[in-house]
């Protein structure tokens, strides 16, 4: 069973500082959904409202269609799992994981049988009896999920689980995580200020910024079609271009600045406002020879080897910095340091964003 | 060692550890030892010591076996000699004591740990402190005239209602001869059950109680499971703390006991001055203490906590 979670307005003021601002999220029952935001922009206060740990200021949450104003925490259909996991150190394994049934007066016979299939679920057999001292971090990580799947939860809350491991491991977890979530088909919110993490294992993608969510799409749709320059940048590299932007025609237009005119896509709404222009270093490419159009000349400052891609480094006029990857094909040449060359991007592929949604 | 000899040099150090062994050695060790020893001498006039009559025996000790007399534990009559029956009653006490602290304090701590505004802390250890700035002697006095006939507790008690005549708690009070006593011991001493506790809790992560409560656990099984499991060796201390205190107060007994309550350590006190008998005096205070030892090892196999434990 899972259950879908609706955020109506939900506001929540710690004083007079204001940590979640106006959220409107509609998570559909099976969801796998990602907060991403830098520190501090309020995700876990999201969480802490949707377990009930937090009262929202003003709006309303729902689970399942049911409004949970005034629902303790021990009677949500929620299950959370903490930033610093919050095992209960002088519990063996089994008792950690059955702690949940133990409180639903499920006999002991009973709750030690389901805390060994769940420790198998979790790919960690055999560690019933130990204590929680006696695991590594990505098995305590595991003992967590399953004491949280073993209330059987209709949503699971996350709260960036994984940042304590180390990069192979969490690679590891996050696949095993969606695995886990496509198995027993619980709605996860899951919170990451990982952009990596968030994109690769989301159905969807919840940015966050000074408490305000900025958009919510399908990981591809964040990055390709990011609506504003604060998701734009958060989520992946990009060189940025000011100037002034003409008339708009055909959903594209013009930016005029100290590096030449560019031509870019801009978004229906995003006319009226102050807008930057944005495009990805792996949708530049560098030419010996001036392009058409959206080209500008820069001197190479760096080149850094990748591995599956080389990134150039360079200086425009005005020491405007610009970076581009080169695709590590053998084909696509590399210029080197000091020489002169040309940055050139497709109209299609930059956009003209305004800033970040931010309160007055 | 190491470590101290680098960080303060040889002269520092040395002092350090001479200070320290004169205060177990000196301090310590040998009053208690020459207890011991006296306590197995016969009390004599001067001229006998050291004399035919001055040897060690055990006299002083099976004493506490004499005047055997009818009374009642809990109802059923035994005969027992007087002394041991005041010995049961002040271990008996002192524990009904420790338990009145304990149930005061874990929830006032608890309170203190984790719900409490932190910016009032110091606001509210400083009011629990001020009283202890009173010396014990005053509070004793105190809570004497407190608990008085035409005292302040029984005016309140009838002004109330609750009562219609007036309780003589230091006379026999409500249950036993021991109310005042208890009532007093708890007060002095329950600061010392808090401080131990309060600092256990304090060193729980709060996202465990949460983590229990987001499990569905209601708040009397989140303390029974996290919170009491996690604060044990603070708990046991401060039992540790209190039973020792009370099973060993002098004042508070004399100040505010009646005739019918003997606390033991007042038993000691009068053979050591009234009656002189400094031997059979330290006799009784080497049973004392090792029963009440005995006691305190005893009650931590049964709730399973370690001296390590308390240490911390
Ligand atoms: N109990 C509180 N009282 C006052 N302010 C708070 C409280 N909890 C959080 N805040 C503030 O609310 C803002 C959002 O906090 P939150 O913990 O939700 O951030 P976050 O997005 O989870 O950050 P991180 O990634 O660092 O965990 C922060 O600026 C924080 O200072
Ligand atoms: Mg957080």
């Amino acid at each position: 069973m899972s259950a879908g979670i609706d955020l109506e307005n939900v506001c929540c003021d710690f004083g007079s500082f204001r940590a979640v601002d106006n959220a409107n999220v509609s998570i559909k029952p099976g969801e796998f959904f990602s907060f991403l935001g830098p520190s501090g922009c309020g995700k876990t206060t999201i969480l802490r409202m949707v377990s009930g740990f937090i009262e929202p200021t003003e709006g309303a949450i729902k689970i399942g269609g049911k409004d949970m104003r005034g629902t303790r925490p021990n009677q949500r259909p929620t299950a959370l799992i903490f930033q610093n996991l919050a095992l209960f150190p002088l519990m063996p394994i089994w008792e950690n994981i059955s702690f949940g049934l133990e409180v639903r007066g499920v006999d002991k016979a009973t709750r030690r049988k389901k805390a060994e299939e769940l420790l198998k679920l979790v790919d960690l057999p055999g560690a019933a009896d130990k204590m929680v001292s006696q695991l590594s971090g990505g098995q305590k990580q595991r003992v967590a999920i399953a004491r949280a799947l073993a209330v059987e939860p209709q949503v699971m809350l996350l709260d960036e689980p994984l940042s304590a491991l180390d990069l192979k491991l969490r690679q590891h977890m996050r696949a095993e995580l969606r695995a886990i979530q496509k198995r027993t088909g619980v709605t996860f919110i899951y919170i990451t200020h990982d952009q990596g993490e968030a994109l690769a294992m989301s159905d969807r993608v919840g940015v966050m910024s000074q408490g305000r969510i900025q958009q919510i799409a399908a990981p591809r749709d964040i990055y390709d079609n990011p609506v504003n320059g604060f998701v734009a940048s958060f989520v992946g590299e990009n060189n940025i271009f000011e100037g002034d932007v003409g008339t708009v025609s055909d959903g594209m237009a013009a930016l005029t600045g100290p590096h030449g005119t560019f031509r870019a896509r801009v978004l229906p709404d995003a006319q009226g406002k102050a807008l930057k222009l944005y495009v990805r270093p792996e949708h530049t490419v560098l030419s010996r020879t001036k392009a058409a159009e959206n080209s500008v000349e820069m001197e190479v400052t760096e080149v850094a080897f990748e591995g599956a891609f080389i990134s150039v480094h360079g200086h425009a006029s005005a020491g405007k910095r610009i970076q581009v990857e080169v695709k590590n094909d053998g084909v696509t040449q590399v210029p080197s340091v000091g020489e002169k060359v040309f940055a050139s991007f497709d109209a299609a592929r930059a956009l003209l964003l305004p800033d970040a949604n931010v309160r007055g | 060692m190491q470590d101290l000899l680098r960080r303060y040099g040889t002269g520092l150090t040395a002092t350090f550890c001479l200070l320290v062994a004169f205060w177990i050695l000196v301090l310590v060790i040998l009053p208690n030892f020459a207890m011991f020893e006296q306590s197995f001498r016969p009390y004599l006039p001067v001229v006998d010591i050291g004399g035919p009559k001055d040897f060690y025996s055990l006299g002083n000790y099976s004493k506490i076996l004499d005047n055997p007399f009818d009374t009642a534990i809990f109802g059923i009559p035994v005969t027992m000699p007087i002394h041991i029956k005041m010995f049961l009653d002040t271990v008996f006490y002192a524990a009904l004591v420790t338990f009145f602290c304990l149930v005061m304090a874990y929830p006032l701590a608890y309170y203190l740990a984790k719900i409490a505004d932190p910016k009032s802390i110091p606001t509210l250890l400083l009011l629990l402190f001020v009283p202890m700035w009173v010396s014990e002697a005053l509070r004793a006095f105190a809570w004497y005239i407190i608990l008085t006939f035409n005292g302040p507790l029984n005016m309140l008690l009838q002004g109330l209602g609750f009562i219609d005549q007036g309780i003589r708690w230091q006379q026999g009070g409500i249950f036993t001869a021991y109310d005042a006593i208890v009532i007093v011991l708890t007060y002095c001493y329950v600061l010392f059950m808090l401080f131990p506790i309060y600092t256990a809790i304090t060193s729980l992560d709060s996202n465990q109680i949460e983590a229990a409560e987001d499990l569905g656990s209601p708040w009397w099984r989140t303390h029974w499971r996290v919170v009491i499991p996690h604060s044990k060796p603070g708990i046991a201390s401060g039992c540790v703390m209190v039973f020792m205190l009370s099973a060993g107060s002098l004042l508070v007994p004399t100040v505010v006991g009646s005739t019918r309550a003997n606390w033991f350590p007042q038993t000691i006190y009068n053979f050591f001055n009234d009656a002189l008998d400094w031997n059979t005096g330290a006799a009784y205070s080497m049973i004392f203490l090792l029963v009440c030892i005995f006691f305190v090892i005893l009650m931590m196999r049964l709730f399973k906590v370690k001296l390590s434990d308390i240490a911390k």
